[in-house]
């Protein structure tokens, strides 16, 4: 899987996964139900500010994602804009003008917000170069499993029968197995890296989707415009995909949203078990793994476990949120 | 053109097997409209979907006879054979018009999907929708094809998807129903609209309704339905004017007449009809 931790091939994935979600939203905006819950959404308060966080995470990552040409080899327009500030030898506390020695502390060549870490690096240029991983890992993953649960889920609800009960079969044998356990197996196979992590995952992250659409789909099955449409002589791959798909897109758009943040999360605990981003890779995950020896030195080093933490809290957080107030939203017995 | 011949329709399996219609007999001719009546749950609706096969099997299981449409049984046919059918030959209009249109697309790509569905050969798609919102009465249609399903009266409705099931040209009209999800003006308009087409465009219709006081006028004969059977069957004026059949002529009692003195309105009592 080493052809997909190439940067090029993971910055045309980033491409097409956001002209998918134009794609997406321009799609929903036509109908009246995702108009309307645009209408509530924007006066939820706490949604629309997560909505922002979102978007300043995503401006992020698609920075760190553009690469330019430069003299010394391509960079990355995160890395552009921060090449002012300069590297030191090893850690620097926040907002100091030496260096975290006791025997020898040289002055620094910069100020740092955030400090360093080990090799010098600042530690906000990295929490903010780590969202990409994050977006990488959560985009990837949901182009994988996303059409996989959708559609099996579809099938299932809409065939029943035999079709039901192969779908059922599989997502329950999956769902049986500890996914820790078939996740760190899965990644011991395709080997390390951020491509086999998001494979990973999209096998195992299937199964919710897969039977929240069936189950919606066995209700939208029951509705007479199926019936109508089948009246009027309509294959069955055209029922599935114009009329049975356009009813439940918006259960997509929210698990998709809610399940973003589990992977996110999932990237970085992979991560501190060793089996996720490989080194040099920015990440939560490997920044936390890296920085839990640091808090048993003296004096303590805090600021860089705490950095990543609250990066991917407030990502997870804003998500999660975004989320409630998209099903607030999309909710028919909201009352407003 | 279209004859059923000992149809029976059972639903579920082993001792909760229920017949549903018993043998029935009835034929429709190129044409002609015939009505099906009968109270909820004689089988009228089942009889009525069975026509294209659109029961969902299982629960429904086609215990036996034919339904011969063009002198092929429908029940031997391919699925690819029933889907040129449905719709194509025979298209149905259903009781909830509200429901029976799909909520995300405006009624323009929905009319102009079955259009391309089933008659390939038309290039100006977007003019034939327009035309047979025209043809059902739609006023300004042009503007309003950009209308999604919620923007429409419950009549409004009705009448696009009467235009839907016309566009296909079909040979015959299965109409479950039409009007009693509407309120009895758009109702009388919707019967009007519907007699109106029937002349003008010659193809034959079903008549599915509970409601005798709907048929005069439309339907050219009449077979009343009972358990599951076809218990009489002839010309409209003559079952309304003459019925034979007890359970006909208590149906027919029930219509409530203007100008009646009665306190109570009459029901069947089916203790007595066996």
């Amino acid at each position: 899987m080493k052809w997909l931790d190439q940067i090029w091939v993971q910055n045309l994935c980033l491409l097409a996964g956001y002209a998918l979600l134009a794609r997406l939203v321009l799609w929903g905006m036509r109908s009246e139900r995702w108009q309307s819950a645009w209408k509530h959404l924007r006066r939820d308060r706490v949604g629309m500010l997560s909505l922002c966080v979102i978007l300043f995470y995503l401006l992020v990552g698609t920075l760190e994602s553009i690469s330019l040409p430069s003299p010394s080899g391509s960079l990355t327009v995160l890395q552009r804009l921060t090449q002012s500030i300069p590297q030191e030898k090893s850690y620097a506390a926040p907002f100091t003008t030496a260096a975290l020695s006791v025997s020898d502390p040289k002055p620094l060549l910069g100020r740092h917000v955030l400090g360093t870490d080990a090799l010098g690096r600042d530690t906000l240029v990295q929490t903010l170069r780590a969202t990409r991983s994050a977006l990488w890992i959560g985009g990837l993953t949901s182009l994988i499993y996303i059409p996989l649960g959708v559609l099996l889920g579809l099938m299932a609800g809409y065939y029943r029968r035999w079709v039901d009960d192969a779908v059922q079969y599989l997502y329950s044998t999956v769902a049986a197995v500890p996914e820790i356990l078939m996740l760190v197996a899965i990644l011991m196979v395709l080997g390390k890296g951020l491509g086999s992590m998001a494979i990973a995952l999209g096998i195992t992250g299937w199964v919710g989707m897969a039977r929240l659409i069936r189950g919606e789909t066995l209700r939208q099955v029951e509705r007479p415009y199926i019936t109508a449409a089948k009246s009027l002589g309509q294959s069955d791959w055209k029922i599935l995909t114009r009329h049975l798909l356009p009813n439940v897109m918006h259960l997509v758009l929210i698990k998709f949203v809610l399940g973003f943040s589990g992977l996110v999360l999932a990237e970085a605990v992979l991560s501190y078990l060793g089996v996720g981003a490989p080194v040099g890779t920015a990440s939560w995950g490997t920044m936390i793994d890296a920085s839990r020896s640091e808090l048993s030195r003296e004096p303590l080093v805090w600021w860089n476990l705490t950095a990543s933490s609250c990066a991917l809290f407030l990502m997870v957080l804003a998500l999660n949120l975004f989320g409630d107030a998209l099903q607030r939203a999309f909710d028919p017995k909201r009352g407003s | 053109m279209l004859s059923l011949r000992n149809l029976s329709i059972d639903f579920g399996t082993g001792p909760d097997r229920v017949r549903a219609v018993k043998g029935i007999n009835l034929a429709i001719g190129a044409g002609e409209t015939v009505a099906l009546v009968g109270e909820s749950g004689s089988g009228k609706s089942v009889t009525g979907m069975a026509l294209t096969r659109l029961l969902p099997e299982p629960p429904a299981v086609y215990a036996g006879g034919e339904i011969l449409f063009e002198g092929r049984d429908v029940l031997k046919m391919s699925p690819d054979e029933l889907r040129r059918l449905r719709g194509g030959k025979i298209a149905y209009v259903f009781q909830e018009p509200s429901t029976s249109l799909n909520p995300v697309f405006t009624i323009r790509s929905q009319l102009a999907e079955a259009i391309r569905l089933h008659r390939p050969e038309v290039k100006e798609v977007d003019a034939e929708v327009v035309h047979y919102l025209d043809l059902v009465g739609i006023v300004d249609a042009a503007k309003r094809v950009n209308d999604y399903p919620h923007q429409l009266s419950g009549g409004m409705q009705q009448r696009v998807m009467i235009a839907m099931a016309l566009a296909c040209h079909p040979q015959l009209l299965v109409a479950d129903e039409p009007t009693t999800a509407l309120d009895v003006t758009v109702q009388a308009q919707i019967l009007d609209q519907m007699r109106e087409l029937k002349k003008r465009l010659k193809m034959a219709m079903l008549l599915i309704t509970h409601n005798f006081g709907i048929i005069g006028g439309i339907a050219d004969r009449v077979a009343v339905m009972f358990r599951g059977d076809i218990v009489e069957e002839g010309t409209t004026e003559e079952v309304l004017r003459n019925p034979q059949h007890a359970y006909t002529k208590a149906l027919i009692g029930c219509i409530p007449q203007l100008g009646q003195r009665r306190r109570r309105l009459v029901t069947i009592d089916h203790s007595t009809l066996g």
